[in-house]
C-alpha cells in the first residue's frame, strides 16, 4: 500500500549488532531479548503491586472489625489483587522468560514474528491500565471503583456490578488478545526456527513446557473472550445468557470461566515446571532424568487439564454423576504430576549438590508446590470439596498451588538467568537470605490458613468471628515479613542490574550449567545465532 | 523465494518498528471508549472514535509496511512459512472462538432450559413452588419470563445466503486456480465475484435483522434463543465483513500487478480465512436456523 518508504526499507534490510539507543529501543522493539526483558519488568513490577494489595488485604484482616477498608473497598482489592498476579505479573514474567530464552536454547536469530511479538507485550500496560482505571475515575465522580467480583466474575454478580466490571472484561479481551499472539509467536518459533539438528525430542524441558502452554492459551482463552463479551451483551445489552429469567443460566458462566481457569493453572505452572529441571541438574552436576517421562508428562497434564475444570464447581448445584466424573478425572491428573515430581527427585538424587539461591528457590518449589497438590487432593473429593470449598482451606492450598509453584519457580529461574542476562552475579548472602526468609515468611501466612479453613472461616469476607482471631493475626504478621522480604529481592537485582559491585560472570555462569544459551558470552551480544549454532 | 538457492541466507529480522504500540494503543482507546459508551458517558464515542482512526491508520501503515518488504524480496522460504504457521494458529484461536459460541447455544437449549423446566415436571416435590409454573422446555425459547418472538425461516433467506457463501468459497477458489496459472484476467474476475457474493450475503444478512426486529419480534432481550441467535449470527456477519474487506485488499494489490503464480501467501491466507467463515456459517445454518 505504501510504495513510498520502500527506499529506506533497502538499507534496513542490513543489520546493526549495537541496539538502538533512547526510549524507542523499548517502544518499538522487536528484539527477542529486549522484549523479554520488557515482560520481565513489567512482571516484576506488576508483582509488587499485587503484593501491596495482598498487604492491603492483610491489614484489613489484621483483627477482627473493619478497621483500614471499606467492605466495598476490600471486595475490588481482592478482586484487583488475584487479576494482577495471576495476568499482569506471573504470565508476563513467564512469557518475558520464554521470549528471552527460547530463541537462545533453540539456537535461533530471534522470535520467528518479532513486530507480533512486540504486540503482544504493548497490550499488557494497555490492559492493567484499564483494570485500575475506575478508581482513578471514582476520584473524579465516575463509578463506583474496579471490579469487586472476586477474580472469577462469577454471574449474576458481575451483571449487577457497577462499571468497574465493564472495564476488567474489555481488560480481559485485550490479555487475551495479548496472550493469543504471544502463543503463536512461540509455537511458530519452535516449529520453525531450531537449529538444524535441534529436533523435537533435543528440544531443552522449558521449551517443551512452553509449546505445552502456547497449545494450551491457543485452546481456552478464547472461550474466555467470548464469555467476556456475553457478559457485556448481558450487561448492557439486554441478553440473558447468564440470566434464569431468559431461560439462561448462571452456572454457565462458571462453565466458561473454569473451562479456561483450570488450564490457566497449569499456564501458570508449566513454564516454570519446565525451568526447575534446568536449575536441579545444573546444581546437581548430573544430566536431567527422565526426558521423555517429563515431556510426555507435560503433554498429558496439557490434554487432561481441559477436561477437569468442573471442580471448581462442585457447591455449584451440579448433577452428582457430574461430580463424580469431574472429581476422578481431577484426582487422574495428580499421576502426570508425580511423575514429573519423581523425575525431578530422580535429577537430584545422589547429585553431588550444592545449595546456591537458585537451588534453594527450586527445592522450596518441590516443597510448597508439593504440599498445595496434596491439599488439592482433599480439595478434589467432591464430598470433602463440600465443607472445605468457601472457606479459607482453599486460599491456603491455591497459594500453596501458585506462590509455591510458580512464583518460588520465578524466582529460581530469575537468579539462575540475571547473571546471564546482566554479565553480573548477583549476591549470594542477600539471595539466601531472601529465600530462608521468604520460606519461613510464606509458610508463617498460609499454614495457619489450613487450620482457619478446617475451623470452617469462610473465605471472600472482610470480617470474622472472634474465635479466628489469633491464627489470623499470626498470618498477617507473616504477610507483613513476607512483603518485606521481597524488597530484599527488589535491591538484589537493581544491584545487579546497574550496580557493578558483583562479580563478573563467566558464559557458563555455573559450573554445571549446559544448554545454548550458556555457549553466549553474559550478557549475550544483542543479535545472537545469525547463523545457526552445530548441534551434536 | 531466494532461499531455495541460498541456504545460508539470514532470518530477516525486522528493524524497530512503531506500528505494533501505536496498535496497542489504539485497541486502549477501543476498549476504554467502550467501557465508557456502555456506561452511558457520551465522552466514550470520541475515545472509541479516535481508536478507531487510529486503528484503521497503523493497519494500513502495518500492513504497507510489510507488503512493502514482501515486494523488496527481503523475505524467504523460512519467513513465508512463519507466516503460514502463523495464520494457522490465529484461525485456530477463531475456531476455538465460534467452538465457545456453539457450545453456549447448545449448553442454553440442551442443559439449562431443561432444567428450568425440571421444576414444573407431574411428579417433582418442587412443582407446586414453581415460580414459572407455565414454563415447558422447549426450543426457540424466550425463557420464564420472555416475550413471544417468531423465528427466521432456514428456507428463506438463510438458505439463499448458504448457496451464496458456498459459491463465493468456489470463486474464490477459481480465482486461486487463475493466479497460480497466471491467468490473471480470471484472477480478478474470480476476486471480484467473490466480493459481490460476500457483499451481497451481508445485504441479505442486514435485511434479515431489520427483519426480525420489526415484524418477528426477534430481538436481542429475546431470551436465550435471541441471545444465542444474534451473537452468533451477528459475529459470523462481523467475520464475513473482515472477510470481504481483505479480499478487496487482495483485489486491488492485484491490480496493482503484486502476486506471481510461485509467491503469494496473503492471498492465500484470505482464502483459508474466507473457508473458515464459510464452514462456520455452515454450522450456523444447521445448529441455529434449521435444527
Amino acid at each position: 500500500m505504501s510504495a513510498a518508504n520502500l527506499s529506506s526499507e533497502q538499507s534496513h534490510a542490513q543489520h546493526h549488532d549495537a541496539p538502538p539507543r533512547g526510549i524507542t529501543r523499548w517502544l518499538y522493539a522487536t528484539n527477542h531479548k529486549d522484549i523479554g526483558v520488557m515482560y520481565l519488568v513489567f512482571g516484576v513490577l506488576m508483582f509488587f503491586v499485587g503484593g501491596l494489595l495482598a498487604e492491603l488485604i492483610r491489614s484489613e484482616l489484621l483483627t477482627p472489625t473493619m478497621r483500614v477498608l471499606t467492605p466495598e473497598a476490600y471486595n475490588q482489592v481482592i478482586t484487583i489483587h488475584g487479576l494482577v498476579m495471576v495476568f499482569a505479573a506471573v504470565m508476563p514474567i513467564t512469557t518475558g522468560f520464554a521470549n528471552y530464552l527460547i530463541p537462545l536454547m533453540i539456537g535461533a536469530p530471534d522470535m520467528a514474528l518479532p513486530r507480533l511479538n512486540n504486540w503482544g507485550f504493548w497490550l499488557l500496560p494497555a490492559a492493567a491500565v484499564l483494570l485500575v482505571l475506575p478508581w482513578g475515575l471514582k476520584l473524579i465522580g465516575i463509578g463506583t471503583g474496579t471490579i469487586d467480583t472476586g477474580w472469577t466474575m462469577y454471574a449474576p454478580l458481575s451483571i449487577q456490578a457497577g462499571p468497574g466490571a465493564d472495564f476488567a472484561f474489555v481488560a480481559v479481551l485485550l490479555l487475551g488478545l495479548s496472550s493469543t499472539m504471544a502463543s503463536i509467536n512461540i509455537l511458530v518459533t519452535v516449529a520453525q526456527q531450531r537449529a538444524p539438528g535441534m529436533s523435537w525430542l533435543r528440544l531443552p524441558v522449558f521449551v517443551w513446557s512452553w509449546v505445552i502452554t502456547a497449545l494450551l492459551l491457543i485452546a481456552v482463552f478464547p472461550a474466555l473472550m467470548a464469555g467476556c463479551i456475553m457478559q457485556i451483551t448481558d450487561r448492557h445489552f439486554g441478553t440473558h445468557f447468564f440470566s434464569a429469567s431468559g431461560g439462561g443460566d448462571p452456572v454457565l458462566w462458571e462453565h466458561i470461566f473454569w473451562f479456561f481457569g483450570h488450564p490457566e493453572v497449569y499456564i501458570l505452572l508449566l513454564p516454570t515446571a519446565g525451568l526447575l529441571p534446568h536449575i536441579l541438574a545444573t546444581f546437581a552436576r548430573k544430566p536431567l532424568y527422565g526426558y521423555k517421562a517429563q515431556v510426555y508428562s507435560f503433554c498429558a497434564i496439557g490434554v487432561m487439564s481441559i477436561v477437569v475444570w468442573a471442580h471448581h464447581m462442585f457447591t455449584s448445584g451440579m448433577p452428582t454423576d457430574v461430580n463424580i466424573y469431574f472429581m476422578l478425572s481431577t484426582m487422574a491428573i495428580s499421576v502426570p504430576v508425580a511423575v514429573l515430581f519423581f523425575c525431578w527427585f530422580g535429577t537430584i538424587w545422589r547429585g553431588s549438590m550444592t545449595f546456591e539461591t537458585p537451588m534453594l528457590f527450586a527445592l522450596g518449589y518441590i516443597v510448597l508446590f508439593g504440599i498445595g497438590g496434596l491439599t488439592g487432593l482433599v480439595l478434589s473429593d467432591a464430598a470433602a470439596d463440600q465443607q472445605y470449598h468457601n472457606t479459607y482451606f482453599l486460599v491456603a492450598h491455591f497459594h500453596y498451588a501458585l506462590f509455591g509453584g510458580p512464583i518460588m519457580g520465578i524466582f529460581a529461574a530469575l537468579y539462575y538467568y540475571l547473571p546471564k542476562m546482566t554479565g553480573r552475579m548477583y549476591s549470594e548472602i542477600l539471595g539466601r537470605w531472601h529465600f530462608w526468609l521468604t520460606l519461613a515468611a510464606f509458610n508463617l501466612v498460609f499454614m495457619p490458613q489450613f487450620l482457619l479453613g478446617i475451623a470452617g472461616m469462610p473465605r471472600r469476607i472482610p470480617d470474622y468471628a472472634l474465635q479466628f482471631a489469633p491464627l489470623n493475626m499470626v498470618s498477617s504478621i507473616g504477610a507483613f515479613a513476607l512483603g518485606a522480604t521481597q524488597l530484599l529481592f527488589l535491591y538484589n537485582i537493581l544491584r545487579t542490574a546497574f550496580g557493578t559491585s558483583g562479580a563478573v560472570a563467566s558464559a557458563r555462569v555455573w559450573e554445571g550449567s549446559s544448554g545454548l544459551e550458556f555457549t553466549l558470552p553474559s550478557p549475550p551480544p544483542f543479535h545472537t545465532f545469525a547463523t545457526p549454532p552445530a548441534i551434536d | 523465494m531466494n532461499a531455495v538457492t541460498e541456504p545460508h541466507r539470514p532470518y530477516y529480522i525486522p528493524n524497530p518498528s512503531p506500528y505494533p504500540v501505536v496498535l496497542s494503543g489504539a485497541l486502549f482507546l477501543l476498549g476504554l471508549g467502550a467501557a465508557l459508551r456502555v456506561n452511558a458517558l457520551t465522552a466514550g464515542w470520541w475515545v472509541l472514535g479516535a481508536g478507531a482512526l487510529l486503528a484503521v491508520y497503523v493497519l494500513f501503515a502495518w500492513f504497507g509496511r510489510v507488503i512493502g518488504e514482501s515486494r523488496a524480496g527481503v523475505y524467504g522460504l523460512q519467513e513465508d512459512r512463519a507466516f503460514r504457521w502463523g495464520m494457522l494458529w490465529f484461525i485456530t484461536s477463531e475456531v476455538v472462538f465460534f467452538a465457545s459460541l456453539f457450545g453456549v447455544l447448545f449448553y442454553e437449549r440442551n442443559i439449562a432450559v431443561p432444567w428450568l423446566a425440571s421444576f414444573n415436571a407431574p411428579h417433582s416435590a418442587l412443582a407446586p413452588f414453581s415460580p414459572w409454573p407455565h414454563f415447558t422446555a422447549q426450543w426457540p425459547n424466550g425463557g420464564p419470563a420472555g416475550q413471544g418472538f417468531e423465528v427466521v425461516n432456514p428456507w428463506g433467506i438463510p438458505a439463499l445466503n448458504t448457496l451464496l457463501l458456498l459459491s463465493s468459497g468456489v470463486t474464490v477458489t477459481w480465482a486461486h486456480a487463475g493466479l497460480r496459472a497466471g491467468r490473471r484476467t480470471q484472477l480478478k474476475a474470480g476476486l471480484a465475484l467473490t466480493i459481490a457474493l460476500g457483499v451481497t450475503f451481508l445485504g441479505f444478512q442486514l435485511h434479515e435483522f431489520s427483519e426480525a426486529y420489526r415484524v418477528l419480534g426477534l430481538t436481542l432481550h429475546s431470551g436465550v434463543y435471541g441471545a444465542t441467535f444474534f451473537i452468533l449470527t451477528g459475529f459470523h456477519g462481523l467475520h464475513v465483513t473482515i472477510g470481504a474487506i481483505m479480499l478487496a485488499a487482495m483485489l486491488a494489490r492485484t491490480w496493482r500487478g503484486d502476486f506471481t503464480p510461485e509467491n503469494h501467501f496473503a492471498f492465500e491466507a484470505v482464502t483459508w480465512y474466507w473457508h473458515f467463515v464459510d464452514v462456520v456459517w455452515l454450522m450456523l445454518f444447521v445448529f441455529v436456523y434449521w435444527l
